[in-house]
């Protein structure tokens, strides 16, 4: 994590399409008079759906219709990494993890591909299209290594796959989310390799057991 | 009254209070930076670490944690005193080891408390991190490297001023204290948190690198810059006023100053008057003191006694006015005045022109109505009271006047007198300690003696003073003017009033005691102005006395309370200037009425005899059941409808020691500009 700040080219200024508008009053709505700022991470995020970043006009606007100081909303915009402070690539976001499990598993290998591919990270490509960032554990572990590209998580990626992603990304596609290598969720690659034995699914291994303590009438039946 | 131990001995304490307080009654001291009295707790510093039982086996920061019946609680064993190292380790982490540049060496809390808490040596050696600058305005130097995020300023912004511009962003070792994008603080309590930072963080910009708490005389005094007699300790260093800072004084200031009374001060040193001045053909020369009476003393024998009249300034402590009022009625001159401004107060009970129900009672009142008056201009740091007592959920504000931002919600009335007029007919209110807050923007029109009559009748039907409870609450701008009225420095029998006299063709020889803020330009009088600066009255003067301002004379000051203080000289007057009350009598020898005073002592004397209210120091009359018949208050006239403005129309311009800072030119530049682009 680095030191976050505002980007330096802002929009002049920052208004929710209808739609967005419509969500960010229902999100209100859910809270009490005079509560309304609990909504504040919702309604910057619906700016972030809208946008694709949350621009500076933008926090002026959450906090004038929420009731609340804008250094509030700035406190928040600034706190949440899920907050992204300057324009990122319009096709696709990548998320690349790069914490422990998914270093191990070769995410190295997947940054030298972004950089050779997007260029350097925090930074959208020159056509404005891509951008990546490095962030911690996203929780996918056990399909190492992984990314979340826009909203989806990409996983079991090698520098292979991932450029086909990005290649399937930049050509306006949405590529179905999930592992790259066919697995489903985090079962075992290649198919179940224990609990194999289908003697174990039929009943022909039950046999009866002794609870203790139990009743004899129980026991009986 | 539950009882706790702390280090083996069993302390009562009363229920809420926390582990740290109950510790405090004990007499233990706890190292702490980020808890403070007056603002919410946070307990993210973790200084206040201790052990607590019974409790989880390790230590319990003690300003967030609730005391208990027969909780043991341990300040001085090897934990408590292992964690204090830890944490003091901790912080110093990141903190630069700047002490012997930084502005705060010699009175910061980190540095005291690392000496006192901490280890010999760090054990840390990876790189430090460094934060950027901020800007928050004209008034607040920041080194933010230094910070520590106690938060203490985003509290005290937020919650004691009412303006939440100050916030911590990001997260982790990454968080920074800033204002929305760099801005300047907006509020008039701003440089408090200068005084709240524990560390070097924030500082006084006009301060910087001026002077170390160890070379300044402190002088504990009382501030003149508005009505509340706020306390202050003067900090000189040779003939130098170096800064002005707050003592607690629970009663009227909690430990808050204004922006005004605090960086005021280099106002002090520049524009003054150090040597007596003549007008000669047009021009002021420098003349010696004796050439200087001997003028004055002629012209005011020239004069007839009608054609003689002298005014009271804002500024004045209550010694120099007496001495005029007293060399003047010996003369027997009419024409007396202390009210610049017109406000029409001073001919009823001293109750009427009194903050009756003290600064304090503020914190009791449940319904305030406030007419006329812009409190935050007028008396930041009351307003701040208002703001606490109104957060409380137990006040309910009304605003009769300028539609302004005062910090919390209220009512709004209406513009002008007519709005008061629908309280007249209607019944006592149900609250239980009701109060108004009169600003002199309702009292110092032409109609105001109407406007009072109104009010008060307004304040009967409303029950605004009943039986052990008084809340008739004049709010005043002037530092001065209690003092004046109590002595009853107002026109005599048939005396004209500030504004007649300064009409044309009113008056042959016009003695203005520090007068600044009234319209000299139509006077055709012989102006004879004794003061400090070269402001408005020495501008129009024809003989100019040097006088001593605040810090350099001892003086009485009585607040909008009624509350008598007494200030302290910090520094000499500057060149040949004197204190206002020598000058006085050394005058009133050369017109052959010799003042009854060779010393301040004697005048002191006089004082308390002729008005045995300012020998009560440090007391307000708040307290005695009120003899106040609100009925009889002004006189019958025709009301006008023009609506009601504060007379303070630039806060940081008041008076001529503010109009002679760079600091509050600056203030006052920044806040026109942001008034400017609002419009």
């Amino acid at each position: 994590m680095s030191v976050r700040r505002l980007a330096k080219d802002q929009p002049a200024s920052f208004a929710f399409s209808a739609e967005a508008l419509e969500q960010a009053q229902w999100w209100m709505a859910k809270f009490p008079q005079g509560r309304a700022q609990s909504a504040v991470i919702p309604l910057l995020w619906l700016v972030q759906k809208q946008e694709g970043w949350v621009p500076e006009p933008a926090l002026r606007v959450v906090a004038e219709m929420l009731g609340m100081p804008v250094i509030r909303a700035l406190e928040i915009a600034t706190f949440y990494t899920m907050f992204q402070l300057s324009p990122v690539g319009t096709v696709a976001h990548v998320q690349l993890c790069g914490t422990t499990p998914c270093m191990l598993r070769g995410a190295n290998a997947l940054k030298t591909v972004l950089e050779a591919r997007v260029g350097h990270r925090d930074h959208p490509s020159p056509d404005g299209r891509l951008s990546w960032e490095e962030v911690e554990c996203l929780g996918a572990c056990a399909n190492a290594p992984m990314a979340a590209i826009n909203d989806y998580y990409y996983e079991d990626l090698t520098p292979e796959s991932l450029g086909g992603l990005l290649d399937d990304f930049a050509a306006g596609n949405a590529p179905p989310p999930g592992s790259s290598i066919g697995r489903t969720g985090c079962a075992p690659e290649g198919g179940p390799l224990s609990l194999t034995d289908l003697a174990l699914y039929d009943c022909s291994r039950a046999k009866a057991i002794k609870l203790p303590n139990a009743p004899e009438k129980v026991l009986a039946s | 009254m539950p009882i706790a131990k702390v280090n083996g001995v069993d302390v009562e304490f009363e229920n809420g209070m926390t582990v740290l307080q109950v510790a405090e009654l004990a007499g233990e001291e706890i190292p702490r930076f980020c808890y403070h009295e007056r603002l919410s707790i946070a307990g993210n510093c973790r200084m206040c670490l201790v052990e607590v039982k019974p409790g989880p086996p390790k230590p319990q920061a003690s300003c967030a944690l609730p005391a208990a019946e027969g909780q043991e609680i341990i300040t001085n064993s090897p934990m408590v005193k292992k964690a204090r190292e830890g944490v003091m380790e901790f912080l110093l982490i990141n903190h630069p080891l700047d002490c012997p540049i930084c502005d705060q060496g010699g009175e910061c809390d980190l540095q005291d408390q690392s000496i006192g808490y901490g280890r010999d040596a760090t054990r840390y050696d990876e790189n430090k991190r460094a934060v950027e600058e901020k800007y928050m305005g004209p008034l607040i130097k920041t080194v933010m490297t230094r910070c520590i995020q106690c938060t203490r300023c985003v509290r005290f912004i937020t919650e004691v001023a009412g303006v939440s511009e100050i916030g911590l962003i990001s997260r982790g070792e990454d968080v920074e204290i800033t204002t929305y994008l760099d801005s300047a603080v907006m509020s008039e309590l701003s440089a408090n948190v200068i005084d709240l930072c524990p560390v070097g963080a924030l500082t006084s910009k006009p301060y910087a690198f001026n002077a170390r708490p160890w070379e300044l005389t402190k002088t504990e005094s009382v501030d003149v810059m508005d009505a509340l007699g706020s306390a202050i300790r003067i900090d000189a260093r040779g003939p130098a006023v170096l800064r002005v800072l707050p003592r607690t004084n629970d009663a009227v200031n909690e430990e808050w100053i204004s922006d005004k009374t605090r960086y005021a001060c280099d106002g002090l040193s520049r524009q003054r008057l150090d040597r007596p001045m003549i007008r000669v053909k047009g021009k002021l020369q420098p003349a010696s003191w004796s050439e200087a009476f001997a003028l004055v003393a002629a012209r005011i024998m020239a004069a007839k006694l009608e054609r003689i009249g002298a005014i009271a300034g804002d500024l004045q402590d209550a010694e120099s006015m007496k001495a005029t009022l007293d060399l003047f009625r010996s003369l027997g001159v009419a024409n007396l005045d202390c009210r610049q401004d017109g406000v029409k107060l001073g001919a009823g009970p001293r109750e009427s022109w009194l903050f009756n129900s003290t600064l304090a009672g503020i914190d009791e009142a449940d319904a305030l109505m406030i007419i006329g008056a812009n409190p935050r201009l007028e008396a930041p740091v009351l307003n701040a009271r208002i703001r606490r007592r109104w957060l409380s959920g137990k006040l309910l504000v009304g605003v009769i006047g300028e539609r302004a931002d005062l910090g919390y919600d209220y009512n709004y009335l209406g513009a002008g007198p007519d709005a008061i007029g629908q309280f007249v007919k209607q019944g006592a209110i149900s609250k239980q300690k009701p109060a108004f807050l009169i600003g002199q923007g309702a009292l110092g029109r032409d109609d105001g003696a109407a406007v009072l009559k109104l009010i008060g009748e307004a304040a009967k039907a409303l029950g605004v003073v009943r039986e052990g409870w008084n809340g008739w609450n004049v709010l005043h701008t002037a530092a001065a003017r209690v003092g004046g009225l109590d002595m009853g420095f107002i026109p005599g029998q048939d005396g004209l009033c500030a504004r007649d006299m300064t009409a044309k063709g009113a008056l042959d020889v016009l003695f203005l005691l520090g007068v600044d803020e009234l319209d000299l330009g139509k006077t055709d009088a012989f102006v004879v102005y004794l003061g400090t600066h070269g402001d408005a009255g020495a501008h129009r003067a024809d003989v100019i006395l040097p006088g001593a301002d605040y810090t350099e004379k001892p003086g009485l000051y009585v607040n909008t309370e009624g509350r008598v203080q007494r200030g302290e000289r910090a520094v000499f007057p500057k060149g040949e200037a004197k204190e206002d009350w020598t000058i006085l009598r050394a005058l009133s020898e050369h017109l052959g009425a010799k003042l009854p005073y060779d010393t301040l002592d004697q005048l002191r004397g006089k004082l308390f005899a002729d008005h045995p209210t300012f020998g009560q120091i440090d007391f307000a009359p708040g307290s005695i059941p009120a003899a106040l018949d609100l009925a009889k208050l002004g006189a019958k006239g025709k009301v006008g409808d023009a609506p009601f403005a504060s007379p303070i129309k630039a806060f940081h311009l008041t008076n001529p020691i503010a109009r002679a800072s760079v600091t509050m030119a600056e203030c006052a530049a920044l806040t026109a500009g942001l008034k400017h682009a609002a419009e």
